[in-house]
């Protein structure tokens, strides 16, 4: 058996793209101003369900952006981004489950 | 047939070196190449991407059964892991918050400026981590180390910003045990603190190795899997930021 491996010659099926730095720098920002946004929320007397609902949009917007640009999710194999969100719907649920067998969402 | 002893590599002072008296130092000294690396009968390199030495910080992946480094993939595993974690801290503090008993309410204790301000400072970080990571992909050593001291810092104002809440709410009445919120908010917000803690040890940790070339094979690596470590703690207190704080009890 050769001992002759060229390892640079190993399928690599990473992708190295991404953003620029300032797309980056774009993104901060857009964080920032939703995170403004969710600040401004509270502020403002809205229902109470607008209000859960708009909260929770942002923070999901936010969460997705992160996990998609700033870590790379978007730019590299599928692999990584099954691993992740299977286990965070595991979590999700788990937790919800947990969350109902506690009567949490029906006030109880 | 005998073989020439092979020369000891001083970084791998563990490796046998080839006894040409023994019937299995022909095989030994056949599995061992020049760069010091073990294979087996196969040919395959049984280290981790990286430890290919100072030739390979060229951000090629390892020769792995999936393509993918294997190093990611743990990381990319053990994140996933997190989110069970950091799940039933919330979910745990989301039934507990209506019990603050004998002591002040959350929205009475509540600094949602200051808290808006150290998330803002935790948001920046994620950005300093990344532009980290993007000099790390551009061998630029020198940007690699000030964007992750930069990191570092605005974590440790972070870090500050929760102790000061803390010691605020303890002055208030909330102690870790004076109530059900108290101890739930507390242990999740700590959890995150120490996490972001240890987020800090690493990102110093990898600019000394840096500084003193201790890190062998992909560099860019290193520092990229430092950074999805920071940008999980991030997004984490995204959620606890709106779910613990935003949201009245």
């Amino acid at each position: 058996m050769s001992l002759d491996i060229d390892y640079d010659d190993a399928p690599v099926k990473e992708h190295k793209h991404g953003l620029t730095d300032k797309g980056y720098v774009g993104i901060a920002v857009l964080l920032a101003v939703l995170t403004a946004l969710e600040v401004m929320l509270t502020e403002i007397d809205l229902p109470g369900g607008v209000f859960m609902a708009l909260l929770l949009f942002l923070m999901v917007m936010k969460f997705l952006i992160v996990v998609s640009y700033f870590m790379h999710l978007k730019f590299d194999n599928k692999i990584f981004t099954y691993l992740f969100y299977s286990g965070l719907i595991l979590a999700l649920g788990v937790y919800i489950a947990a969350l109902a067998a506690f009567h949490f969402f029906s006030g109880g | 047939m005998n073989h020439p002893p092979i020369p000891a590599n001083p970084e791998r002072s563990w490796l046998p070196l080839a006894d040409t008296a023994t019937p299995d130092a022909g095989t030994l000294a056949a599995d061992v190449i020049d760069d010091g690396h073990d294979h087996d009968q196969h040919g395959h390199d049984q280290h981790g991407h990286g430890d290919h030495g100072a030739d390979h910080g060229d951000g090629h992946a390892h020769a792995t059964s999936t393509g993918l480094s294997n190093n990611k993939m743990a990381m990319w595993v053990f994140l996933g892991s997190e989110c069970l974690l950091f799940g039933g801290l919330i979910s745990t503090y989301m039934l507990y918050r209506g019990r603050h008993e004998g002591a002040p309410t959350p929205n009475q204790l509540y600094n949602i400026p200051l808290t808006s301000v150290s998330s803002f400072v935790l948001l920046m970080s994620s950005l300093t981590m990344v532009l980290a990571v993007t000099a790390a992909q551009r061998k630029d050593e020198r940007n690699t180390s000030v964007w992750l001291t930069v990191t570092a810092l605005l974590g440790a104002t972070f870090v500050g910003a929760q102790v000061f809440e803390f010691t605020e709410f303890y002055k208030e009445g909330l102690g870790f045990t004076t109530n059900l919120f108290g101890s739930s908010f507390y242990t999740l917000t700590g959890f995150h603190g120490v996490h972001v803690t240890v987020g800090i040890i690493m990102l110093m940790s990898v600019v000394g190795m840096l500084k003193r070339s201790k890190i062998p094979g992909d560099k860019a690596e290193v520092v990229e899997l430092v950074g999805l470590y920071w940008h999980f703690v991030d997004i984490v207190w995204i959620i606890i930021f709106t779910l613990v704080y935003l949201i009245p009890a």
